[in-house]
């Protein structure tokens, strides 16, 4: 039951700090605060609780709900969603602690939506029969539309509606795609459920699994987004509040790439493959063109966004591979991303709350001011670009290598990507923190709470780089159990006789796990296997 | 007629006596508190009378009526939300110059000519119900003398409807001379089913479709929608929009299927296209509307097109979707046109989505039931339209109705765009008060509409359950 207390936490949390929120906002903010801080501690303690493991689902749990159509109430939690629910409420809590002063009007209303959207985003972390996963899926536009369109700047409106349309639009979509499922399912087998795990395998036409798949594909890959569907993203970021562009990077669009994982790759094993070649070239595309249209911004905030799109293009690359190392990399690119544009969402915030601005033309020289935004603001730039030591090093170097295994010429034209990010995040630095005074502003370096959100914030992503194991390894079975029917793709078969003499280019490839290095782990024999493989260079 | 058959028309003939005993008191006393209450009463009492009738049913009363589940569920819904139209009539009519309690005198025998509408199985009674239905509404919707629109709104819908019951009844006899009955069930013991029809029946059902589609607001017999949803008082659009709309949907439910209509080509290609291209006008249309009512108005040609896809569906379960749509559709249209007439006042009408603006800071409850009103209608979850709207594409994909069902959902993306604007408009931050404070009923009402929305969205299974074990055909 505790999955389903994890919802209903947040839902009476919302209508309880809507209502007392008219009173006095201080209740409002402290209800959200409390609400999701005992989401956080019941999600730790129940996760040290439950040792046993059935068939990777650390907790699972079914009630009726509709039983006409085959529709339950199935919450199940492993380790993927576990670690995704752990991002969702540290990073609910922090856009409560940022929105303290930022949000002055309607503060009930405000924290209302905002847990609103926290909870359906709970519900698609954990929901595992598709009609759910749709309703929970559905539930967070409302809310976020209100949250862009009462709280956002001033092309707030345009923004909201475009969000709304182009996320509902590919929602219905996906509607379709899971009611084809049900019923070819049906057809087949005789039982009709929207069941994630019944629907698991089932037999079906290749082409009619491929339609179905696009309609799931439509919904995620506008949520990712990828990149001729992302056009509501820099939007929607860029008028959103500070609390709202957060959640909308750091979460929203991981349901995206969690929907990806969840139900593409189990459900549609093979229609995925054939999908594969193009789902790396839009990733591809995405890291690409997000990173070029980045720089090219003036406004701050959106190249925030952009950088998003860019950084999203990882995960579809990655999840496309196939391969475990790829995947270790999504999940860990999923929450560094979260954590590293999050961070830096509530920088632009903090700035323009003391600025008034958010166009770089106008910032430069800031760094004399307020030194310690100014390092917070390179710690995480340097994160987007991919510094070692940071958590999306981690995730993007396990992405390429994973992506390398299966399509050499995508993972190199990836990696042009890095060089990418670093133009665009030097540029951040270069144009806000140094270079030459634009203008002259009266400002005041970071407050105690922001210092306290950034602090949480810059621990976060440097233990997400430096040791990123515990993450790896709670979502390591949901990953294994993801690729269990998916033959890997590997662009290199073996040779039937390796070609003397020279450097050989497959044996050096095949024999470069870096997932040995990377993760350190201190097991002498494997170790040794390292050496081994190595032997032929040396 | 034995005492059975005349007991279980008990419901009908509380409807029809109520409207005498209201004018037998109107000419005592003219007391409107006193006429408002009696009519409560009067449609709670035939409420409760179907749960007294229900153990003589199935009951054909000689060939003109047939009182069966199917008939007495919609009669429950009629009456239900004719009781819902009343509570909300009652500030708004109170207000209005000159007699005003006449206004239940005729909600009261247009509601009879819907009920008969859900029992019939003779051409007579569909007939006598339709126009009895007609003349009522004309002077609903013209009820408002003081105003302009209002007459041109009635005058409109008599002419139209006149021209439409023309075809109707040509449509009938059409189908008389094919098959020498009136009575819907011989009519296919004469002729066989589906594809079988003789072209005679085929044309006689497309006149027919023609005074049908008229009284649903299908395209293209839509003209009159807009300027009567606009003309008419809040709350006679209401009616308009559900009780009348409901009982010609139970009638077309019933008589396309006793045809099983659904087997036929010709009437398939029909029916889709009439569905399609309501959907598609009916939102397309609504977009650039600046008047909540006209909206409104267009927004239920679009919903009449989703609801009549299940036609073509041609099973018990698809009329299980359409009867589960209308109940949420009923509840959401009440919903919207309730907070538009507790808003209006005898000078003002709220009826600009420009005097929204801003409504839910100042009246945050009344515009929290306008915004479910239109998130349900809009196919958002939580509400009962999700639920309804889900209902229908499932039924409709179960069908193999591709086509239509992504017309549906292409729809719902145009028609997501208006209700979003409204929604925009109510939550903006400007916005002055021209609007009109709410009494305590009205509040009761909407609290009552928004609750229902709310539970059918979350948990629907109770009432899928009542429909699919009492309707069937």
């Amino acid at each position: 039951m505790i999955l389903v207390y994890l919802i209903i936490v947040l839902l009476s949390a919302a209508f309880l700090a809507w209502i007392t929120g008219k009173r006095n906002p201080r209740w409002a903010r402290f209800i959200s605060l409390i609400a999701l801080s005992v989401d956080l501690i019941l999600l730790i303690l129940n996760v040290n609780q439950s040792v046993v493991p059935d068939n990777g689902w650390l907790i699972n749990i079914k009630l009726d709900w509709i039983p006409a159509f085959g529709i339950s109430l199935h919450f199940a939690l492993d380790g993927l969603s576990l670690v995704m629910l752990f991002l969702t409420f540290f990073l609910g809590i922090i856009s409560v602690i940022i929105s303290w002063k930022e949000i002055d009007s309607r503060v009930g209303f405000f924290h209302f939506n905002l847990l609103l959207i926290l909870a359906g985003i709970t519900g698609v972390f954990l929901s595992l029969d598709l009609f759910l996963f749709y309703f929970f899926w559905e539930l967070m536009l409302v809310p976020m539309y209100f949250l862009i369109g009462i709280w956002g700047h001033e092309n707030r409106t345009a923004a909201s509606n475009k969000f709304f349309l182009y996320t509902q639009a590919s929602g219905l979509l996906m509607f379709i795609a899971i009611i084809t499922l049900y019923f070819v399912h049906g057809k087949y087998t005789g039982v009709y459920t929207f069941d994630y795990m019944q629907l698991l395998g089932t037999e079906m036409p290749e082409s009619t699994g491929f339609l179905i798949m696009l309609g799931f594909l439509a919904a995620f890959l506008v949520k990712l987004p990828v990149v001729p569907l992302h056009n509501w993203l820099p939007d929607a970021h860029t008028e959103a509040p500070t609390a709202g562009s957060l959640i909308l990077a750091a979460l929203l669009l991981k349901t995206g790439a969690y929907g990806l994982l969840r139900f593409i790759v189990p459900l549609f094993p093979s229609e995925a493959v054939t999908f594969a070649p193009v789902g790396m070239l839009l990733g591809v595309v995405g890291i690409l063109y997000g990173a070029k249209l980045a720089f090219a911004q003036t406004d701050l905030k959106r190249l925030v966004a952009y950088t998003s799109v860019s950084h999203m293009g990882f995960v579809i690359l990655g999840v496309f591979s196939f391969n475990e190392l790829a995947y270790q990399g999504v999940v860990v690119q999923m929450i560094a991303h979260g954590i590293s544009t999050g961070a830096l969402f509530v920088l632009v915030g903090q700035l323009y709350e003391r600025v008034h601005t958010r166009d770089l033309n106008k910032m430069g020289g800031l760094w004399e001011k307020v030194p310690v935004m100014g390092a917070i603001g390179l710690i995480f730039s340097m994160a987007s670009l991919g510094l070692p030591g940071l958590g999306n090093f981690i995730a993007e170097l396990l992405i390429l290598i994973g992506a390398f295994k299966a399509n050499i010429l995508m993972s190199c034209l990836a990696s042009l990507g890095l060089i990418a990010a670093t133009i665009y995040s030097l540029r951040i630095v270069q144009k806000v923190f140094l270079g030459s005074k634009n203008t002259d502003w009266k400002m005041n370096d970071l407050n105690l709470r922001e210092k306290v959100v950034s602090a949480l914030l810059v621990i976060a992503i440097v233990w997400l780089g430096l040791f990123p194991k515990p993450v790896i390894d709670a979502a390591k079975p949901a990953i294994l159990k993801t690729l269990n029917n998916q033959k890997e793709l590997t662009y290199f078969q073996e040779p039937p006789c390796p070609p003397k003499g020279g450097l050989n280019l497959n044996l050096l490839i095949n024999s470069f796990k870096l997932s040995d290095f990377v993760f350190l782990q201190g097991d002498p024999a494997k170790r040794e296997g390292v050496f081994k493989r190595f032997k032929f260079l040396i | 007629m034995t005492e059975k058959d005349f007991l279980s028309l008990t419901p009908f003939l509380i409807i029809a006596i109520a409207p005498v005993v209201i004018m037998l008191v109107i000419s005592i006393l003219r007391n409107y508190r006193v006429v408002f209450w009696f009519s409560v009463l009067a449609f709670l009492a035939a409420f409760v009378s179907i749960f007294f009738i229900l153990t003589s049913i199935p009951n054909t009363i000689g060939t003109l009526f047939i009182i069966d589940n199917y008939g007495l569920f919609f009669l429950g819904i009629l009456l239900i939300s004719a009781l819902l139209v009343t509570f909300i009539s009652y500030e708004y009519i109170k207000q209005l110059e000159g007699v005003r309690e006449e206004y239940y005198i005729i909600l009261f025998t247009s509601t009879l000519g819907a009920a008969l509408l859900a029992i019939a199985n003779h051409f007579v009674i569909f007939f006598l119900g339709i126009e009895t239905l007609s003349i009522s509404l004309y002077i609903l919707i013209a009820f408002q003398k003081s105003k302009s629109n209002s007459i041109e709104a009635g005058i409109k819908y008599l002419i139209l409807a006149s021209v439409s019951s023309a075809f109707l009844l040509f449509g009938m006899a059409l189908i008389y001379t094919a098959s020498g009955t009136m009575q819907f069930t011989e009519i296919v013991k004469a002729f066989g089913e589906g594809d079988q029809l003789s072209p005679l029946i085929i044309s006689g059902f497309g006149m027919m479709m023609v005074g049908i589609g008229f009284k649903l607001a299908l395209v293209p017999f839509h003209m009159w929608t807009p300027d009567v949803y606009q003309g008419a008082p809040a709350p006679v659009s209401a009616f308009v929009a559900t009780v009348s709309k409901g009982a010609v949907m139970a009638i077309l439910i019933r008589f396309f299927f006793s045809l099983k209509g659904f087997n036929n080509h010709y009437l398939f290609v029909t029916i889709s296209g009439i569905a399609i291209l309501s959907m598609f006008f009916g939102n397309i249309l609504a977009i650039r509307q600046k008047n909540l009512k006209r909206l409104l108005g267009y927004s239920s040609i679009a919903n009449m097109g989703y609801l009549i896809i299940i036609l073509l569906v041609g099973t018990n379960r698809g009329i299980h979707a359409s009867v589960f749509y209308l109940i949420s559709y009923f509840i959401t249209t009440i919903g919207a046109f309730g907070v538009i007439s507790l808003l209006s006042s005898d000078k003002y009408e709220a009826e600009n989505i420009e005097d929204y603006k801003g409504l839910f800071w100042r009246k945050p409850w009344i515009a929290i039931v306008l915004t479910l009103s239109l998130l349900s209608l809009a196919g958002i979850p939580l509400t009962s339209g999700f639920i309804a709207k889900f209902y229908v594409i499932f039924e409709g994909m179960k069908a193999g109705l591709l086509v239509l069902i992504i017309s549906l959902l292409i729809n719902s993306v145009i028609g997501l765009y208006y209700y979003l604007r409204v929604i925009t408009a109510l939550f903006s931050s400007v916005g002055d008060s021209k609007l009109p404070e709410l009494t305590s009923w009205g509040n009761i009402t909407l609290a009552i509409i928004a609750i229902s929305i709310l539970v059918l969205g979350i948990y629907p299974g109770w009432l899928i359950d009542i429909i699919i074990r009492l309707v069937s055909l």
